[in-house]
């Protein structure tokens, strides 16, 4: 109860009033960070960080982290109304938060979103204030093979739990596997299919497809549907809050489900991109309105915005604990930490008393914050799906524009958007699915990377990735899901024949 | 002046002003809209942290009006960012910061860029590479860990950041040095080597301080020697009693290898020498101040400043060591 005792101080240091005055700036700053695609993240916290150099490292951690919570809240709102993900772990929230909005249900999409993020974030926080050195001593039992193990998994388990055709899923995910190729390639130090072109070098930034596959893709699609506003009008007060909630705790297993999920990723560290798609998957799979899901089902915005938040907030703990910076953004903030003069790592937590518990109440308070500040604005958000299409599609392509402009200050990036906006029309005309290029774009290298250091160190003995209970469970459990459906479908054939086999023994 | 003034003439007097004031003029550049620092890594990263801290010390004594802004362009091991200088040419309110990526990068990618197209500025200081290991591990010595990596099968692993580069070179020199054997496995940073040799996947990594600074205070790994030709000149205790200092070089222990690292400045080529020198005397300043010297001794920086002709002769030898290392290591792109 030692932990108990540190963050009641922690939380008096939190509350001071410039702290608090820090949260909210932070906050507000982070949504405005998150709504705009490209921005980001991390980007954000780069920007910001100079502002920070100044001040005392509480504080600035403080103000840092926060804007880490409005970015995460804030990356919900473009994904809900636009099919826009202004954040790559919201792609997942698209999938049904944009139908809902499509619906009228507009304000209900964004308060689930809100609310999930919060239960995620406050079982994140929950894990770091009890078990935080239990913990981040299992995030070091992650060598190549077991993070190849976990990659692997959250393949599998896209293919198995999909619903629509395995074939198309398994070519989608593949040309997802070629554009992850593309630039150097950390392990030979070579460039990989650039053909000379300067702008290849970066690879596909994972933003600016993601912006063109679902953003301007869809444009496109409402276009071809001849400029209809296909957002229906529906009553905005603040009661659909409310309302919301009530329907919340009938949900309380994807919810759980999530959290756990989102939990394990953030900690070792596969992170909340990967976490939000799992969320998905494993809630459409194991939920009684799986079959709905796609078409505007609550639960698919709550699995993964519960997920996203559980890693995200999850991914602070390697890197407090051990300096591991569990996500892109972390490894900023880490930075940060450095700049300040705090030195990351297991001596934190005994260094740096006031700072890690000051930190971790500000992660409850911001939250708190956080969640208050965008309620208040769900009513705002949800009336701009009022203004007619005509009017907002310009709009929409000129943000996703300066998006991709944004993130490398690259013109060519904004042709790839629109490429791929084009690809997008196309894959959907065509009834194949977006995610799973998407998944394999983001992880892919990630993948191909955690294989090869495996193999190298092992001298291409593929027993490596069963030699020892971690990587060999999650082997295990990867091929278990990739293979769900024929085993389910094999089972109760099985149970056919052997009812069908009965009866006609008797007869014998 | 003086000349001026023991002339007591008018117009003489008027001319010499004229003069005084013209060439301070010409002297006194100044940058009029932000100073863009490229990176040529990702954010957190050792070059990084180094221009994230230089930003800060600018901004916190105010040594330029203009805000200076720190730009990450990461991809093909900073081959764009070099690409993205050699561009900007006549951009004077362009910075790179820089290590021996500057000249391993252009060799192993047939990327038609070298730092000559560049305006060298300063060295800062050189970075150090360390030989670790797992605190648990029962290596005392360097020979420990060569004798171990001669029997072992399969080989023992050494990691370190990218490939065909520093990391890895040092990783063949140990090889050539000993005549062991080690797989090399290359992370996309120094800290995941370190995670990755704390939780004892890899038996070696070859990281710089500040990158195993963070496991080494947390007793999760330890150093065997450092790579520097000479013991590291800072006494403050870091862990336990033991300091920087207190590291044995490589070459003390038997293990003949030694290799440092510029961390240095560069700006665009075709810039006027006024350009030039407002920038050199800029970072003079910057090396001059305690939140500076601060930040060397916790990254165990080893000091080295250098400008003008200093700077050139050393990036001129370093370069013919880096091509003779790389063409050692059979890493040269072919052309």
């Amino acid at each position: 109860m030692e932990n108990l005792a540190s963050l009641i101080a922690g939380f008096e240091l939190a509350l001071s009033w410039h702290n608090v005055a820090f949260m909210i700036i932070g906050v507000l700053l982070g949504i405005v960070v998150g709504v705009l695609p490209g921005l980001g993240g991390p980007n954000g916290v780069a920007i910001l960080l100079p502002l920070t150099f100044g001040m005392d490292p509480t504080s600035a951690i403080i103000l840092l982290s926060s804007i880490y919570w409005g970015a995460l809240f804030g990356g919900a709102i473009t994904s809900i109304l636009f099919n826009i993900p202004g954040e790559a772990w919201s792609v997942a929230t698209t999938f049904d938060g944009y139908p809902m909005a499509v619906q009228g249900r507009a304000g209900e999409a964004l308060t689930a979103a809100f609310t999930a993020s919060f239960i995620g974030a406050l079982a994140g926080v929950v894990l770091i204030t009890f078990v935080a050195p239990l913990v981040a001593q299992f995030a070091l039992r992650f060598g190549p093979a077991e993070f190849f193990a976990v990659f692997l998994l959250t393949f599998c388990s896209f293919i198995g739990m999909g619903r629509e055709n395995k074939a198309k899923i398994i070519v989608t995910l593949a040309l997802g596997f070629l554009l992850a190729a593309v630039g150097m390639d950390t392990i030979s130090g070579d460039l990989r299919m650039t053909f000379g072109v300067t702008e290849l070098m970066r690879g596909f930034d994972f933003l600016v497809v993601v912006i063109g596959l679902f953003g301007v893709s869809e444009i496109l699609l409402t276009v071809e549907e001849g400029l209809h506003f296909k957002g229906k009008r529906a009553g905005i007060d603040l009661k659909v809050v409310l309302r919301t909630w009530t329907a919340l705790p009938r949900y309380w297993g994807t919810l759980l489900r999530s959290s756990l999920v989102g939990m394990w990723m953030g900690v070792t560290p596969g992170g909340a991109i990967a976490a939000s798609f799992m969320g998905y998957g494993l809630a459409r799979r194991f939920s009684r309105n799986g079959a709905k899901f796609g078409k505007g089902e609550m639960e698919g915005v709550l699995a993964p915005e519960t997920a996203a938040h559980a890693a995200g907030t999850s991914a602070l703990l390697p890197m407090l604990a051990l300096g591991i910076p569990g996500s892109a953004t972390a490894a900023v903030l880490l930075g940060g930490l450095m700049i300040w003069g705090l030195q990351p790592g297991p001596l934190l937590f005994v260094e740096q008393k006031d700072f890690v518990w000051g930190l971790i109440a500000s992660m409850y308070l911001g939250n708190i914050a956080g969640l208050i500040i965008v309620l208040a604005t769900v009513p705002l958000f949800a009336a701009v799906m009022r203004v007619p299409f005509a009017l907002v599609a310009p709009i929409i392509l000129i943000i996703c524009a300066i998006g991709a402009y944004t993130i490398s200050n690259s013109i060519f990036d904004i042709w790839l958007m629109l490429i791929f906006g084009i690809v997008g029309y196309v894959f959907k005309k065509l009834d194949y699915p977006l995610a799973p290029l998407v998944l394999a774009l983001v992880l892919g290298d990630r993948a191909e990377d955690a294989a090869r250091q495996a193999l190298i160190g092992s001298e291409g003995d593929l027993g490596v990735f069963f030699s020892n209970g971690l990587v060999g469970t999650l082997m295990v459990l990867a091929f278990v899901l990739l293979l769900w459906s024929p085993m389910i479908e094999g089972l109760s054939w099985l149970r056919r024949r052997l009812l069908a086999s009965r009866p006609s023994e008797a007869h014998n | 002046m003086k000349a001026c003034v023991q002339a007591r003439i008018l117009a003489a007097s008027l001319l010499c002003s004229g003069a005084v004031l013209g060439a301070s003029q010409a002297l006194a550049w100044e940058p009029t809209k932000p100073i863009e620092v490229v990176v040529p890594f990702s954010a957190g990263g050792a070059s990084d942290q180094m221009a994230r801290t230089i930003q800060g010390i600018i901004q916190k004594n105010k040594l330029t009006t203009q805000p200076i802004i720190v730009v990450n362009k990461p991809a093909a091991a900073g081959g764009e960012a070099m690409l993205d200088i050699k561009d900007s040419a006549g951009d004077a309110h362009k910075l790179i910061t820089t290590s021996s990526g500057i000249f391993m990068t252009p060799m192993t990618t047939k990327l038609g860029v070298s730092w000559t197209d560049f305006t060298p500025l300063v060295m800062m200081a050189q970075d150090a590479f360390g030989l670790w290991v797992n605190a648990k591990s029962p290596y005392k010595e360097p020979k420990d860990l060569l004798a171990a990596a001669k029997d072992a099968k399969p080989a023992l692993k050494v990691g370190g950041t990218g490939s065909k580069r520093e990391d890895q070179l040092l990783v063949i020199a140990m090889e050539k040095a000993s005549g062991a054997k080690f797989s090399y496995i290359p992370y996309p940073g120094g800290g995941a080597a370190s995670t990755q040799l704390a939780g004892e996947h890899i038996a070696a990594d070859t990281n710089n301080p500040s990158e195993e600074i963070a496991n080494w205070r947390g007793g999760a790994t330890r150093p065997l020697c450092i790579f520097s030709p000479k013991r590291l000149p800072y006494d403050a205790k870091v862990v336990g009693d033991q300091s920087w200092g207190d590291i044995p070089t490589c070459r003390e222990k038997g293990l003949d290898v030694s290799y440092e690292m510029l961390r240095g400045m560069f700006m665009p080529g075709k810039v006027s020498p006024e350009q030039r020198d407002y920038y050199v005397g800029l970072f003079r300043k910057v090396a001059a101040t305690d939140e500076w010297k601060d930040y060397m001794a916790r990254n165990a920086l080893v000091p080295d400043f250098r400008e003008g002709e200093a700077f050139l002769e050393f990036l001129k030898k370093d370069e013919l060591h880096h091509k003779d290392l790389l063409t050692q290591a059979g890493f040269l792109a072919a052309n």
